[in-house]
């Protein structure tokens, strides 16, 4: 589903984010992204949501060659890949409901079905009884969620979450990565980069590991 | 709270691509999309009364004033119009030539090439229209004689109507024996007509410049727009909205402030010309007339708006371009 050949990403302003990566990804994996601040973790999940292009090499997802995928066709590609920040990113001026609904009011949803899919998204985050609420009037771990619940309500194949719990304390933590075992039972695909350790260790699953933008360590691979 | 996760035994469902929508349905979103756009950024437009007041209050004057000259010209040129009916060349005969006499000198005329018409307003008819117009009949009364002349009225002939033409027909028309005195009529018209052309052309330069002051007004609006909102740009390119999509509310806002702004326009262009009937209709009744001030025509109307919200789209449309590329994600 995902696969980067050789990849470099190189910032005039300061080198090498990313060097010689490369992996491949199978669909409906779960992924950890493991290494220091700056090891090139948000490059790496940039590249693949395709806020940057690489400076050298391939990545390709779900059969398409991002290097050379059209402008015009970006937000198309973004549309199916979900993405959870670590800052939520939620828009301060608009109620949860409408925030989650973002994603499906761009791709002109008729409004019966905005309703039905984010009350679903909603609910499966655990928070459909705050949907009036701005989200200042929310808890971190709330906030979080309701960034999760925006990044699934269109159903992507891929969830990309960027430290989606560096600001949580480890029981709202370990509620995160709950919601994010749910959606890997239901096949989705998520890279999720974080250097929660311990969180790691106990789910077992494959980790992929940065250091200087070098890929040193991958569990998975064969 | 939370014990070990508690999956579902859902079954694992196909969760790879939400199903696209129709072919046939693509054209009622798109336009589902427009009106939707349209209503929205109207809404927001007037969640803001003072600064959407001011925006097209700027608008309203720079568009007042070329519209307002425009009207002024316009009804200028319908007086003078008026008076296109009126006799061009009027030929003062002398006092002791009968009415008579009058007409035969007429039906001569009515053989140059140069005059369309000829009438002829005999001396009685002169005094029976002095005394009913001019309210002097009770002077008039008084008279033991007619003390006006007999008047040929001409009419020159189309293409005979230029200044230089007009002095040549009035030089033949001096030699007749029986004239008094011959008056070109419609001198000063021609002049008039002229500087009103002058006039108009520097209306229409002053309404473009104004357009492009408009022009600015609705950029530099929308570019502030931009700014204020460039996390929520952000955002939705995250989510995969087009450009179309994050360009339309903008595109929008700049219509509506175009239409708003050209029916302020339009409003303070009717308020001035009914403000000036009054004083125009008084003015008129002093020459025994009546002017009706006419204001803005439909069609002028119409242009004016649809001008007006072409600018609020251009403007906007170059802000857009140009700003919306500087919130993108990098």
């Amino acid at each position: 589903m995902i696969r980067f050949e050789h990849v470099f990403k190189r910032y005039p302003e300061r080198g090498d984010a990313l060097s010689d990566v490369t992996f491949q990804l199978d669909e409906g994996e779960m992924v950890f992204l493991t290494g220091h601040s700056g090891a090139g973790k948000s490059t790496l999940l940039r590249l693949i949501g395709l806020l940057e292009r690489p400076s050298r090499g391939q990545v390709i997802v779900n059969g398409r060659n991002l290097a050379s995928l059209p402008r015009r066709k970006i937000p198309f590609h973004r549309r199916e890949v979900g993405m959870i920040f670590q800052d939520h990113r939620l828009l301060a001026d608009r109620s949860i409901f409408d925030n989650v609904a973002l994603p499906l009011v761009v791709s002109g949803l008729s409004h019966k079905e905005i309703g039905r899919r984010v009350r679903a998204a909603l609910d499966q985050v655990g928070l459909l009884k705050r949907e009036r609420a701005l989200p200042v009037a929310l808890s971190g771990g709330e906030q979080q969620r309701v960034g999760i619940a925006r990044a699934v309500v269109a159903r992507p194949p891929l969830l990309l979450a960027d430290e989606p719990t560096g600001n949580l304390d480890p029981d709202l933590s370990r509620e995160i990565f709950q919601l994010f075992e749910r959606f890997h039972h239901v096949g989705v695909t998520l890279i999720i980069a974080t250097h929660d350790i311990g969180l790691i260790r106990v789910t077992r699953h494959r980790t992929f590991t940065l250091s200087e933008g070098r890929l040193i360590d991958d569990t998975g691979a064969a | 709270m939370v014990a070990r996760a508690p999956v579902r035994p859902r079954q694992r469902v196909r969760v790879r691509r939400r199903a696209a929508p129709r072919l046939v349905e693509l054209p009622g979103i798109w336009l589902n999309h427009h009106v939707q756009s349209a209503v929205a950024t109207l809404g927001r437009l007037m969640r803001a009364p003072w600064a959407t007041g001011m925006t097209v209050a700027v608008i309203a004057v720079a568009l007042a004033l070329p519209a307002g000259l425009f009207v002024l010209t316009e009804n200028l040129r319908h007086l003078v119009g008026d008076w296109d009916q009126a006799a061009a060349v009027s030929v003062f005969l002398h006092a002791e030539v009968s009415d008579e006499a009058a007409r035969g000198i007429a039906a001569e005329l009515r053989t140059w090439p140069e005059l369309q018409r000829v009438e002829v307003i005999g001396a009685e008819d002169a005094l029976q229209e002095f005394r009913e117009q001019a309210g002097f009949g009770e002077a008039l009364a008084q008279l033991t004689e007619n003390p006006l002349p007999a008047v040929l009225a001409l009419f020159p002939s189309p293409g005979y109507g230029t200044l230089e033409q007009m002095k040549g027909i009035e030089e033949r028309l001096a030699d007749i024996p029986e004239a008094d005195f011959v008056r070109v009529d419609t001198r000063w018209l021609m002049r008039f007509q002229g500087i009103l052309d002058l006039i108009q052309a520097a209306v229409l330069l002053l309404g473009g410049l104004l357009g492009l002051g408009v022009l600015l007004i609705v950029g530099n609006t929308i570019r502030l727009e931009i700014q204020n909102r460039s996390g929520e740009i952000e955002i939705m390119e995250l989510v995969g909205a087009t450009a179309a999509f994050i360009r339309r509310p903008f595109l929008y806002a700049g219509v509506w402030y175009g239409l708003l702004g050209g029916v302020a326009a339009w409003l303070l262009v009717t308020i001035a010309v009914f403000a000036l009937q009054g004083p125009v209709s008084r003015l008129a009744s002093l020459y025994r007339s009546e002017f009706p001030l006419s204001g803005l025509g439909f069609l002028a109307l119409l242009g004016m708006l649809g001008g007006s919200m072409l600018l609020g789209l251009v403007g906007s449309w170059v802000a857009v371009n140009r700003h919306l590329r500087e919130v993108e994600p990098e």
